[in-house]
C-alpha cells in the first residue's frame, strides 16, 4: 500500500517525498489511486491516476440498441442510477420526436429525487465516517434502507434498477407507492435533526471543515466543478433551474448557494439539498396524474443522422450525454460528459498547502464515486 | 476583554455541541428495540420478499408442465450481454407442417444483468421474474441454467 | 460505616500468619509475592478480555446493531476465538530491524500498566502496594508506557511508524501535564497522596461533591486529558491514521500486536480507576451525611461492587465519547492541551486551594 521513491533522506521533515494513498484505500472512495507529494506534513501537489475500473461503458454503448444502453448507465454513477437513464431516455425521446404522458414524467421526477436523497445519505455517511464519528455510516444507511425497500417494493431491485426506458417507464408504480414515499418523508424529516446534532453543530466537525479546501467560483468556473461542489463556492449551476426538464418548471424549490468555498459550505449544501428533494416530492406525490406508464415505441429504434445532446442534474453535477447517429439502430459514439472527472480535477488545486488530514475531509466534500470517473 | 469574553462563550458552545451529539448516541444505546438488523439465516422460513422482487429469470410451467415459449429468439436478440440461448427445434404438426418449438432456452445466470429487457420484449409473455435470491454455488458450470424443464411442452392454442 | 463482612485485612493477616508459620520467611515472601502476581495476571488477563467484548456490544448498541451474538451466549467468547486467532499468526520478521527493541517494546507496555494497577485499592484490604505517594506513583509508572511506544516506531524501520510514534508520544507526554494537575487539584482537597487515605476520606461524600465546582471542573479535564493519554476516542489520530501512516504498530502481528491492544484496553481501566478511586470514592459506598437509615442500606452491597461499578461507569462515558465524535487533527489536539486545558487546569488548583483555606467546601 505505501510506496516509497528511494532518496537518500537527510532531513524528514524538509525533503519532498512521495506517498501512495493507493488503490486500495478505507477513505477514497473506490479505486483511486492519488500519488501526494509532501513536504513534511503539508501537501506540495497531488496526481490522481484513474482508471482503475475502466469498463469501456462508451465502446460497449456502440454496438447496443438505445433501449439496451440503459443497462450500462446504470453502472457509471450507481449512486444516482436513475438520473444517468433520465439522460438517456430523454435525448431518444427528443430525437425522436416522441411526447411521453404526464404521468411519466412526474414519476421520473419523483424518482430522480428520491435517488438524490438517497445518494446524498450514503455521502453523509461516508463523510462522517472519514472524519471518525463511526456511528454517522450506521445511521445513514439504516435510513437509507427505506428508500431502498421503496425502489424494491416498485421495481425490484435496489440498486441498479434499469426502470426508465425509452417512451416511458418498465412497468407502472405499485400501487403502495404514493403512501411509502409519504410516510418516508414524515419518518426522514425527524431522523434528520438526528444529523444536524450529531455532525453538523459538532464543533470538532466544524474546526476541521471551516477555511479548508477553498475552492474560488472563478477556480469552480474554469474547472467545470459542478452539482454541490460548485454551488459550495457560489457557481450556480442547477440545471433544474437553468435548464428544465421532466416537471421541475412546475415545482418551486430553492437552489443552494453558498459563498464561502469551504469544505464546510459544500457540506451545508448537500445537507439542504436534502431538504429540497423533500419538498419538491411533497408537492409531487399527491398530484401524478392518471394515464399510461409507457408511449407504444417501434420494436427497433433509429435515432435520424445527427448529433444530440442532453444534460441532466445527477446528484454530483451536470452528466452529460451526446450521441453521433448515423441512422442506424446503435448508435455511431456516444459520449458522457461525467461530472466526477471534473471534480477530480479540482482536486490537486484546492488540496495544495494543506495537511494530509485535510486531503480526507476535501476528497469526502468533493464526494466522487470512481465508477463514473473511469466509467 | 472582549476577547477574554469570547475565550469562555466558545467554551461553552463547544461543549454543548458536543453533548448534544452525546445525547443522540445515548438515545440510540438505551433503545435496543430500533435495532433493525435481521437475523438471517435463522429467519429464512418468514422471510418474504417483494412481489416484483427480481431474483431470477424463470419460465413459469403450469400443473400440466406447459409452458408459453414458442422459441421465436427475441429475448436472445434483445439481451445486451448474450445472457440467453436458443436452441430450436422442429416438429411435425398434424396437417404437416413443420413449426418451430424450443428445445433449449439456455440462461447464464452467472453474466445476466438483470435488466429485464427479455421480460418486457417477449411476445408470448413466456418469461417471469422469480424470487430465489441465494445463488451462491461452488461450482460455476451450475449457474447456466436451463429454462424449459425437460418433458415439458407448449400450451395449446397459443396466440402469438 | 461497618465493613467488616467485607473487610479483606482479616483475609491477608490469616494467609500471612499461614505462611509465615509453616515457611521459613525467605519462602514465604517468595510464594506471597507469587500469589499476587498471578492474581493480578489473571485479573488483567480476564478484564482485558472482557473490555473488549464490552466495547463490540457498547459500540454496536449505539450503531442501532446487534454486535457479536454467535460465539457463545450473546456472543459472550468472541474474545476468546479472536484471541485463538491472534496466537495462531505467523510473527512476521522485519529485515534491518533492531531484533532486541522490536522485541522488548510490546512488554514495556504491558510492564507500565501492570505496575499501576498495583496501586489501586479494589476493596479495603485488597490493595497490593499501599505507597503514602500512591499519586505520584501511578503518574509516573503510567508515563513509562511512552518509552515502549517510541521504541515501537523506532524499531520497525519504517519512516511511517516513526512518524506515528513521534505523533503519539508528542500527544501523551502533553497530556500528562493535564492529567498530573487535575489529579493535583483533589490532592490539595484530600490533603494526601496516599489512595487508601484518599477512599478514607470520602466516606462521608465522594470528592466530587465535596469538592463542587473545582471538583467538577477537574473531573472533566482528567477524563479528557486521559481519553487523549490513552490514544483513544476523538484523540486517536496516531492509530486510525491508517488513512496515511499505520501507526507505531504497523509492523507487528499476532500476539505482540495483541500485547498493544491488551495494553491500550487496560491502559483505559487503569485511567477509569484512578478518576473512579480518586473523584468518585474508590470503593465506599454512596454516603449523604444525615441519612443514616439510606447509609446503611447502601453499605450492604459490596464494596468490589461499587468499585467496579464506578469503574465500568467511567469507562462507559469514554466509549461514549470514542463513538460520537468524530477525529481531531494533531494541530488542533495540541492547541487543545495548550491553550485551553492547562490554563483552566491552573486557574482551578487556584480556586481549590482557596477554597480548603476558607473551608468552603462540605
Amino acid at each position: 500500500m505505501k510506496e516509497v521513491v528511494n532518496l537518500p533522506v537527510k532531513n524528514i521533515e524538509e525533503e519532498e517525498y512521495h506517498i501512495n494513498m493507493g488503490p486500495q484505500h478505507p477513505s477514497t472512495h473506490g479505486v483511486l489511486r492519488l500519488v501526494v507529494s509532501l513536504q513534511g506534513e503539508i501537501v506540495k501537489s497531488l496526481k490522481p491516476h484513474c482508471g482503475y475500473i475502466h469498463r469501456g461503458i462508451e465502446k460497449m454503448c456502440e454496438k447496443d440498441t438505445y433501449p439496451q444502453i440503459i443497462h450500462l448507465t446504470d453502472r457509471m454513477d450507481y449512486l444516482s442510477a436513475h438520473i444517468n437513464n433520465h439522460a438517456v431516455c430523454m435525448l431518444v425521446e427528443k430525437a425522436l420526436e416522441v411526447e411521453v404522458p404526464e404521468r411519466v414524467k412526474y414519476i421520473r421526477t419523483i424518482i430522480d429525487e428520491l435517488n438524490r436523497i438517497a445518494s446524498h445519505q450514503l455521502w453523509w455517511c461516508s463523510f462522517g465516517m472519514d472524519m471518525g464519528g463511526l456511528t454517522c455510516f450506521f445511521y445513514g444507511l439504516r435510513d437509507r434502507e427505506k428508500i431502498l425497500d421503496i425502489f424494491e417494493e416498485s421495481f425490484g431491485s435496489r440498486l441498479l434498477h434499469s426502470y426508465y426506458t425509452p417512451g416511458g417507464l418498465m412497468m407502472d408504480i405499485h400501487p403502495n407507492f404514493q403512501k411509502s414515499v409519504k410516510d418516508f418523508i414524515v419518518y426522514f424529516r425527524k431522523k434528520i435533526k438526528d444529523y444536524d446534532d450529531l455532525l453538523t453543530g459538532n464543533i470538532i466537525m466544524q474546526e476541521r471543515t471551516k477555511g479548508v479546501g477553498i475552492l474560488s467560483k472563478e477556480d469552480a468556473v474554469s474547472y467545470g466543478v459542478t452539482g454541490p461542489s460548485g454551488r459550495g463556492s457560489g457557481f450556480s449551476c442547477d440545471v433544474r433551474k437553468n435548464h428544465p426538464y421532466g416537471v421541475y418548471d412546475k415545482v418551486e424549490f430553492n437552489e443552494i448557494l453558498m459563498h464561502e468555498g469551504d469544505t464546510f459550505a459544500r457540506y451545508m449544501v448537500r445537507m439542504h439539498e436534502m431538504h429540497e428533494s423533500m419538498k419538491i416530492i411533497e408537492q409531487l406525490i399527491d398530484n401524478i396524474p392518471a394515464g399510461d406508464y409507457s408511449v407504444k415505441m417501434k420494436a427497433v429504434l433509429k435515432l435520424p443522422a445527427g448529433e444530440y445532446f442532453q444534460r441532466v442534474e445527477a446528484a454530483r453535477g451536470e452528466l452529460g450525454v451526446y450521441v453521433l447517429s448515423d441512422g442506424n439502430k446503435t448508435p455511431f459514439r456516444m459520449k458522457f460528459r461525467s461530472p466526477n472527472f471534473s471534480n477530480l480535477s479540482a482536486l490537486d488545486h484546492i488540496s495544495r498547502g494543506g495537511k494530509i488530514a485535510d486531503l480526507v475531509a476535501i476528497g469526502g466534500s468533493l464526494d466522487y464515486v470512481i465508477p463514473d470517473i473511469d466509467r | 476583554m472582549s476577547s477574554f469574553f469570547k475565550y469562555f462563550t466558545d467554551i461553552f458552545h463547544a461543549v454543548k455541541s458536543l453533548l448534544t451529539g452525546m445525547k443522540v448516541t445515548g438515545r440510540y444505546f438505551f433503545s435496543p428495540w430500533e435495532i433493525v438488523t435481521q437475523q438471517y439465516p435463522e429467519n429464512r422460513k418468514t422471510l418474504k420478499m417483494y412481489e416484483r422482487f427480481k431474483g431470477e429469470v424463470i419460465m413459469p410451467h403450469n400443473e400440466r408442465n406447459e409452458h408459453r415459449c414458442t422459441g421465436c429468439g427475441i429475448c436472445e436478440t434483445n439481451c445486451p450481454n448474450g445472457s440467453i440461448e436458443i436452441l430450436q427445434g422442429r416438429i411435425e404438426t398434424p396437417e404437416g407442417k413443420k413449426k418451430r418449438i424450443i428445445d433449449k432456452h439456455i440462461y447464464h445466470l452467472g453474466m445476466c444483468t438483470f435488466c429485464g429487457l427479455c421480460i418486457k420484449t417477449c411476445p408470448s409473455d413466456a418469461l417471469a421474474w422469480g424470487q430465489e435470491f441465494e445463488h451462491a454455488v461452488f461450482d460455476r458450470s451450475k449457474l447456466t441454467k436451463i429454462l424449459n424443464q425437460p418433458g415439458s411442452s407448449i400450451i395449446k392454442d397459443i396466440v402469438e | 460505616m461497618n465493613f467488616s463482612i467485607y473487610d479483606f485485612t482479616s483475609f491477608n493477616q490469616w494467609l500471612d500468619k499461614l505462611l509465615y508459620d509453616n515457611l521459613s520467611p525467605f519462602w514465604a515472601v517468595v510464594v506471597e509475592m507469587t500469589v499476587i502476581g498471578l492474581v493480578v495476571l489473571l485479573f488483567y488477563a480476564l478484564i482485558g478480555l472482557f473490555l473488549v467484548y464490552a466495547e463490540r456490544k457498547v459500540c454496536a448498541f449505539m450503531q442501532n446493531r446487534v454486535g457479536p451474538n454467535r460465539v457463545g451466549p450473546y456472543g459472550f467468547f468472541q474474545t476468546i476465538a479472536d484471541l485463538i486467532k491472534l496466537l495462531l499468526k505467523e510473527l512476521v520478521h522485519i529485515k534491518n530491524a533492531d531484533k532486541l527493541l522490536f522485541n522488548i517494546a510490546p512488554f514495556i507496555v504491558i510492564c507500565a500498566s501492570f505496575m499501576a494497577i498495583a496501586a489501586i485499592p479494589f476493596a479495603k484490604g485488597l490493595h497490593a502496594i499501599d505507597f503514602d505517594i500512591g499519586i505520584l506513583y501511578v503518574i509516573a509508572v503510567s508515563s513509562l508506557g511512552v518509552i515502549g511506544v517510541l521504541l515501537a516506531g523506532w524499531s520497525s524501520n519504517n519512516k511511517y511508524s516513526l512518524i506515528g510514534a513521534m505523533r503519539s508520544g508528542a500527544q501523551i507526554v502533553s497530556y500528562e501535564l493535564s492529567v498530573g494537575l487535575s489529579l493535583l487539584t483533589i490532592i490539595v482537597l484530600a490533603g494526601t497522596m496516599q489512595f487508601s487515605q484518599i477512599v478514607e476520606g470520602q466516606a462521608n461524600g465522594w470528592f466530587i461533591f465535596k469538592g463542587h465546582i473545582p471538583a467538577f471542573i477537574a473531573f472533566v479535564v482528567f477524563l479528557i486529558s486521559s481519553t487523549a493519554e490513552t490514544n483513544r476516542g476523538p484523540f486517536d489520530l496516531a492509530e486510525a491514521e491508517s488513512e496515511l501512516t499505520a501507526g507505531f504498530h504497523t509492523e507487528y502481528s499476532g500476539i505482540k500486536f495483541a500485547f498493544f491492544f491488551l495494553a491500550e484496553y487496560m491502559n483505559m481501566f487503569i485511567v477509569a480507576s484512578i478518576a473512579a478511586t480518586v473523584f468518585l470514592g474508590g470503593w465506599m459506598p454512596f454516603h449523604v451525611s444525615g441519612w443514616e437509615g439510606f447509609n446503611h442500606v447502601m453499605d450492604f452491597i459490596p464494596p468490589l461492587i461499587w468499585y467496579f461499578g464506578k469503574t465500568f461507569f467511567v469507562i462507559f462515558l469514554m466509549m461514549w465519547f470514542k463513538w460520537t465524535f468524530p477525529r481531531l487533527r494533531i494541530d488542533q489536539l495540541l492547541t487543545l492541551e495548550w491553550k485551553y486545558l492547562l490554563p483552566i487546569n491552573l486557574v482551578n488548583i487556584l480556586i481549590m486551594a482557596f477554597v480548603v483555606l476558607m473551608g468552603w467546601h462540605f
